[in-house]
């Protein structure tokens, strides 16, 4: 077991060499530069002072100079700075980001897996019955509908004609003065819409993907013989049936674990909520180098830990992966 | 018995009144005098990427640092300069030398007084090689500063140099804050000191910047007590936010200027606002292409386009035609000056007397090959993309086909732009108050990365934008500039489309704004809200 966790860490090393170099080189693909993007169209700029900004951005090395440069910096967990005109280090950035989003997206995260799993069950159990028809179009429905669309609806009807729950944002103005309860309760009806549309366009992949191993599981002799044995059929389902079922949809929990820190565009910016889809989405149309570097490289990170841990999971569970015998 | 009764419906009619009162002030009471208070909250697509002014490019950084900070000179509500923390200045008979009168006792936010040390160290830190500003183009024509006491500050050019003044307009700097530290490191640029009638509270990121009154503005503390600049990158957002109430100020669309803000209880809400815009969108085309180079071509295309149509369909009204680079009501635009009008018949005769024939099928041939070029435009901008659209039909009517290519900016500039790899394109210009021409028109900014990239080449423009530069007379300027609209107008490097109008909504609780050339913002120290009326 040692051994085999040693060799999976070790490998990690290349691949994360090979992400960064790849990302590396297609972002600068990319046609412009960052001080492009800053400097273009703007009268008051010389060609003099647009090779300024390149060299202070270390923009004028060639390009492999410039990945070694980062890469060593890197090492030493340095982000580097951005490129944006605030010059901040990037780090400060994605920190001052990444707890709004972590905790939004795990809250989602929660409310999907604990919607999908009970319905995608309810579906399998009470298969081609108008419940499962029913949660069938729902979900679907769910999955169909254009994010933006109905959360501007959501926020109408709401925000706007009710007045019952607040538009955008995460606090409201002035909340600062306000008890920690009433601010988490402020901060709460906040995040109902947004938490809402979340979860509601990915409920439909998992709960089908539910539905579907539960049906696989069901049609397994053990079940069979389960209710052979006289069992009732909800101990049938719940002990002898879910927990099979439920280790394919654990693994799907392993890779969500990079989506963790990966925010949606769109949701972010229809609701105002400052979390790192914007920043990244920013980052790439400024074309901010060491910003879109570090988010890449932390979420690559991620996804390599997540696999690793859905490895060492797998491991554990069936004998077979762990002594590489097959 | 009665008397209890009494009492109870008095209470509940109170009641009722004070309801219907929070509901729509405007409804019971009338402009108070006024008053100290409340928040202006402006709603904002865009953050600011850093609150030190010469660092940043973008306009929510400006828009905030504006309030923060004071120029040495500003524009005034009819876009004149006038001073700001200069009292008065003085140009030299040979027009080279620039002095300025500061105002004495004006204190930083922190308490620290201002003086010409601080205008000194602004001019030197832009300048510095190591700072990297956009800003220092101006600057760099000084050929020499001083600051002989604590409130002169003078200048000496090489030349006269006409920009020079509005390029003092530029934000100064606290020098006991920031000298001999690392600007681009400095704290300044997320928690600015300034001197100007707001000063900086809070910015939290991604959310908003708040601004608290400084009570202690030289030109009068500002009845508004805080100003909040809240994100919301997204348009319909931040309208529904308007209409509930979440801000107080943001800019429509033409859609909803025209179509969705006309009810009665929109309109005793807020109030809508509605001038011309310090822009202008334009048709451009590459000159060094051979398609464009005669210029009956382009004359032919301008009279092709009804810029009337587009102004309606685009714009659903909400601007007025161009006809030259300037803002129209300013001093350098000639109000009588006329383009060449919407006229087809003119243009198939123009383009015949080019070579142009039109074949059975409609379409213009010349040796055998059809009229057909490609207009490039950036993506996100739908009324640029539904001009194109626009000229696109009207040029199919005599016989050109054009085909639309959306870019995103980046690609735009740098594979599209920069190579001068371009038919032509629908674009936008922000017009700057001074007039100067020089960047976009001078024929020596072509290079490339360069703003004349169309390739616009004329002597005699040339010679007029550098005479008007080089002189500080108002007359002398106005004519060069009228006689380069003339040319222009003959030459056509650009078909000037339109100048779309700025449609700011306001809450109708904050009064005394004065709509003028400058735009509502330039009083806003002058805005305030009644005392009944106030929200915050």
């Amino acid at each position: 077991m040692v051994h085999y966790l040693c060799k999976r860490i070790l490998m990690l090393l290349p691949l994360m060499l090979g992400i960064t170099l790849i990302t590396f080189v297609v972002i600068h693909l990319a046609p412009g530069e960052p001080v492009e993007m800053q400097m273009a169209m703007n009268p008051k700029v010389s060609a003099k002072a647009r090779e300024r900004m390149r060299e202070f951005y270390g923009l004028d090395k060639p390009l492999h100079i410039q990945y070694a440069n980062w890469l060593g910096r890197l090492a030493h967990m340095d982000f580097g700075r951005s490129f944006a005109p605030d010059n901040r280090p990037v780090i400060d950035k994605i920190k001052e980001r990444l707890p709004i989003t972590i905790s939004l997206n795990l809250v989602a995260l929660i409310i999907e897996f604990g919607l999908a799993i009970p319905i995608g069950i309810m579906a399998a159990v009470n298969r081609d019955s108008l419940l499962d028809k029913g949660i069938t179009i729902f979900v679907f429905l769910g999955f169909a509908v254009p994010t933006f669309w109905l959360a501007l609806l959501l926020m109408y009807l709401f925000g706007v004609k009710l007045n019952w729950l607040p538009i955008s944002g995460l606090h409201s103005l002035g909340s600062e003065q306000w008890g920690a309860l009433q601010r988490f309760w402020d901060m709460m009806k906040h995040l109902v819409l947004p938490l809402a549309i979340a979860s509601f366009g990915s409920l439909a992949g998992l709960s089908r993907f539910m539905r579907s191993t539960m049906l696989e599981v069901i049609g397994q002799d053990y079940i069979t013989t389960a209710r052979a044995k006289g069992l009732n059929e909800r101990t049938v389902i719940l002990r002898h049936g879910l927990r099979n079922a439920l280790l394919p949809v654990i693994t799907l929990l392993g890779f969500s674990l990079p989506g963790l820190i990966g925010g949606s565009v769109i949701f972010e910016t229809i609701y105002a909520i400052p979390g790192m889809g914007q920043l990244f989405y920013m980052g790439v149309m400024a074309r901010d180098y060491p910003l879109v570097m570090g988010i890449l490289v932390i979420g690559a990170g991620l996804t390599l830990v997540g696999n690793l841990l859905a490895d060492i999971a797998y491991a554990f569970a069936d004998p077979r992966i762990r002594t590489g015998k097959n | 018995m009665n008397r209890w009764w009494a009492l109870c419906l008095l209470t509940i009619a109170s009641l009722l009144g004070c309801v219907a009162e929070s509901d729509h002030p405007r409804a019971t009471s009338n402009s108070g005098p006024p008053a100290y208070g409340d928040n202006l909250i402006v709603g904002t697509i865009g953050e600011p990427s850093n609150l030190i002014p010469i660092l940043a490019s973008d306009s929510a950084s400006h828009d905030v640092a504006g309030l923060i900070y004071n120029g040495l000179l500003k524009y005034d509500k009819n876009l004149q300069l006038v001073g700001d923390l200069a009292e008065s200045w003085q140009i030299s008979k040979d027009g080279l030398t620039i002095t300025f009168h500061l105002r004495k006792g004006i204190k930083w936010h922190d308490g620290v007084e201002f003086s010409s040390r601080d205008v000194m160290y602004t001019y030197r830190v832009t300048i510095d090689p190591k700072t990297p500003t956009a800003y220092a183009e101006d600057f760099k024509q000084v050929k020499s500063a001083s600051a002989p006491d604590p409130y002169t500050f003078r200048v000496t050019y090489d030349k006269p140099f006409a920009p020079a003044l509005a390029s003092w307009g530029m934000n100064i700097l606290p020098s006991h804050l920031l000298e001999g530290k690392d600007i681009t490191k400095s704290p300044l640029s997320r928690k600015p000191v300034g001197t100007g009638p707001f000063r900086f509270k809070e910015w939290i990121a991604g959310q908003r910047v708040v601004l608290d009154a400084n009570r202690d503005y030289f030109e009068g503390r500002p009845y508004i007590d805080h100003y909040t600049y809240r994100i919301i990158p997204d348009n319909s957002t931040m309208y529904m936010e308007l209409k509930a109430g979440g801000i107080d100020m943001m800019g429509l669309t033409p859609v909803q200027y025209q179509r969705q803000t006309n009810s009665k209880d929109f309109l005793v809400r807020f109030s809508k606002y509605r001038y011309p815009s310090s822009s202008y969108v334009y048709l451009g085309f590459n000159l060094r292409h051979p398609l464009f180079s005669d210029k009956r071509i382009r004359q032919a295309i301008t009279a092709a386009i009804n810029k009337d149509e587009i102004i309606h369909g685009a714009l659903l009204g909400m601007g007025q035609t161009a006809h030259g680079p300037f803002k129209p009501g300013t001093w350098a635009d000639n109000p009588g000056q006329k383009d060449i009008p919407y006229d087809p018949s003119l243009s198939i005769k123009l383009l015949a007397e080019a070579g142009w024939q039109m074949n059975s099928d409609g379409k213009l041939i010349k040796n055998g090959k059809p009229f057909q070029f490609t207009i490039l435009t950036n993506q996100g901008n739908d009324v640029r993309l539904k001009t194109a659209q626009i000229i696109q039909q009207r040029l199919k009517r005599i016989g050109i086909e054009v085909k639309i290519r959306v870019v995103e900016w980046a690609s735009l500039l740098s594979q599209f732009i920069d190579k001068g790899n371009f038919e032509a394109l629908v674009m936008g210009w922000t017009i700057t108050p001074d007039p100067d021409l020089f960047d976009v028109w001078h024929s020596s900014k072509t290079g490339p990365k360069e703003l004349n990239f169309v390739g616009y080449k004329n002597q005699e423009v040339d010679r007029l934008i550098e005479q008007g530069r080089s002189t500080f007379d108002q007359e002398k300027r106005k004519q060069c500039y009228y006689r380069i609209q003339e040319i222009l107008v003959e030459d056509q490097p650009y078909s000037f489309l339109y100048v779309p109008d700025a449609l700011p909504v306001v809450s109708s609780r904050f009064k005394g704004i004065e709509p003028a050339p400058a735009g509502i913002s330039y009083n806003l120290i002058k805005w305030y809200v009644p005392k009944v009326e106030q929200a915050h």
